[in-house]
C-alpha cells in the first residue's frame, strides 16, 4: 500500500505534465481583459488555465521591482471555479523572493444569466510583506508598501481571508464587472475594504471565417478602475490609493493570450506608473484527460 | 379538506418539475424561441461558427458535435429542429446543473454564427 502511494506521488508530476502536453485544445481564456477586475464568467469544468500575471514599477523612494503570480484556474463545477496562486518578487539591488501562495474559491449564485449576475468570492491568503504582485488594492495600500528592504518585508506575516462580491453584466458586446472587496487579517487588523470596476469590449463582435491572429475579434479593450476604501474603522476615500488602467488583450489563434495594462495612480498616495501584463493559456478538459491517465495507470498495474 | 390540498399541491409541484425535465432546448421559455437567427443561411457565418465551435464547444461535445462523456450529441434531430432562439437561449444560460457553462461572454453575434453551424451537424 504504501509502495503505491510513493509510486503515485512519484508519478504525479509527470502524470500533470503529460496531461498538459495531451490537452492541444484550447478554449478562449477567462476575464476578458480585466487583470484585476473579476466578471462573472466562470471556468468551464474540467478546463485549467494557467496564468502569469506581472506588474512592474519604481516608486518614488524605492527601487525598481517586478511581481509575479503564476495562477492555476480549474473549474470544479459549471458554479464553482478554483485557483491556486504562487507568488513572487524581484526587486532591483536587493533579492528575488517566493512571497507565498493564494487559494480563492468563486461561487456563481444564480443558476441562469440575468441583467446583473452575483459571483461569491472567498480567498485565503498565505503571504508576507514582501508581496508585490498587487492584485488587489485595500485599505490604505500605497506607494509605501512597495518600499524597503525584501529581507525586513518578510518578516510581517499576512495570513488573510478576503471577500469579494463580484457583479457582472453583459450588454450588447460590453462587459461590465463590479467588485467590492473585503479583507480581514485572521489574527488582528480591522476589515480592509476595497473595489475594482471595469469596461469592456472585443473590437468586432462577430468572428471571421478564417483563422486568424489578427482578426479584430481577437483583440478586447477597457478600462479599470480600483482602489482602497479604508477600513470599518475608517471607511472613505482619505488617504486611499486609486488606479485608472487601460487594458488591452490579444488572443492568438493557437490559444495564448496577452494582456497589457499600463495603470495610472490618481491619488497621492497611489504608485504613479505601474505596467501590468499577464500571458495566459487554457487547457481544455484537462480534468478528464488527467483523470484517464490516472485510470490507465490503475489498470496497467 | 388540509390533506387533499397537501396531495393536490405536492402533485402540481411533480408535474412542474417533470414539465421542466427533458432536453436543454425543450426547456426554453417561449419568448426566447421567438428570436431569429440574423445569420441564417449565410456561408460565412457557418464557417465562422464552424471555428468557434472547434474553440469553444468541441473539447466537451466532440468534432462535429458527436458528443462525449456525459457532454450529449449535438448532431441529433432534437438540435437540428429546435428554434434559433431555444439554442440562442441555452448558450446563453448554459445549465449548472448538467455542467453546462453559460456562453453569455462570447458577443451575441458569435453566438449566432455558432447555431448558423449547430444546424449543419445533422448525420455528420
Amino acid at each position: 500500500m504504501k509502495s503505491g502511494l510513493k509510486r503515485c506521488r512519484r508519478r504525479a508530476p509527470w502524470l500533470l505534465f503529460t496531461a498538459v502536453c495531451l490537452c492541444p485544445v484550447y478554449a478562449l481564456a477567462g476575464e476578458g481583459p480585466f487583470l484585476i477586475t473579476y466578471t462573472h464568467q466562470m471556468e468551464e469544468p474540467g478546463n485549467l488555465e494557467i496564468t502569469t500575471k506581472s506588474v512592474t514599477g519604481k516608486p518614488a523612494d524605492g527601487n525598481r521591482f517586478l511581481g509575479s503570480a503564476l495562477e492555476f484556474e480549474y473549474g470544479l463545477k459549471a458554479w464553482w471555479t478554483t485557483e491556486v496562486y504562487l507568488d513572487g518578487q524581484i526587486t532591483a539591488r536587493d533579492s528575488t523572493v517566493f512571497t507565498g501562495y493564494r487559494w480563492e474559491n468563486r461561487f456563481r449564485v444564480l443558476p441562469r444569466e440575468h441583467w446583473i449576475n452575483p459571483v461569491l468570492y472567498v480567498e485565503f491568503e498565505n503571504i508576507n510583506g514582501a508581496d508585490k504582485s498587487l492584485l488587489e488594492v485595500v485599505d490604505n495600500d500605497g506607494e509605501g508598501d512597495l518600499t524597503g528592504l525584501n529581507s525586513e518585508n518578510r518578516a510581517e506575516k499576512k495570513r488573510e481571508i478576503e471577500a469579494k462580491l463580484i457583479l457582472g453584466s453583459y450588454f450588447k458586446g460590453w462587459t461590465f464587472a463590479e467588485n467590492l472587496i473585503a479583507e480581514k487579517n485572521v489574527k488582528h487588523a480591522p476589515f480592509e475594504f476595497g473595489y475594482a470596476v471595469g469596461i469592456s469590449r472585443p473590437l468586432a463582435l462577430a468572428a471571421r471565417p478564417d483563422r486568424c491572429n489578427l482578426c479584430p475579434e481577437n483583440f478586447q479593450a477597457g478600462v479599470e478602475l480600483y482602489g482602497g476604501l479604508g477600513t470599518h474603522e475608517h471607511f472613505g476615500l482619505s488617504d486611499t490609493s486609486h488606479y485608472l488602467a487601460p487594458t488591452v488583450a490579444w488572443t492568438l489563434a493557437s490559444g495564448p493570450r496577452f494582456t497589457v495594462s499600463p495603470t495610472f495612480g490618481i491619488t497621492e498616495t497611489s504608485a504613479k506608473f505601474l505596467l501590468r501584463f499577464a500571458v495566459s493559456y487554457e487547457l481544455d478538459q484537462f480534468g478528464r484527460t488527467a483523470r484517464r491517465l490516472v485510470r490507465n495507470m490503475g489498470g496497467g498495474r | 379538506m388540509n390533506r387533499l390540498k397537501t396531495l393536490v399541491l405536492v402533485l402540481l409541484l411533480a408535474v412542474a418539475s417533470w414539465a421542466r425535465v427533458g432536453t436543454l432546448v425543450q426547456q426554453a421559455p417561449p419568448k426566447a424561441k421567438e428570436l431569429s437567427n440574423p445569420f441564417d443561411g449565410q456561408k460565412r457565418a457557418q464557417l465562422a461558427g464552424a471555428k468557434l465551435f472547434a474553440r469553444e464547444c468541441a473539447a466537451c461535445h466532440g468534432p462535429n458535435g458527436i458528443g462525449m462523456g456525459k457532454a450529449p450529441p449535438l448532431n441529433q434531430s432534437d438540435v437540428h429542429e429546435a428554434v434559433p432562439g431555444a439554442l440562442f437561449w441555452v448558450l446563453r444560460n448554459g445549465s449548472m446543473k448538467r455542467g453546462m457553462p453559460s456562453f453569455a461572454h462570447l458577443p451575441e453575434p458569435q453566438r449566432w454564427q455558432i447555431i448558423v453551424y449547430l444546424k449543419t451537424l445533422k448525420d455528420r
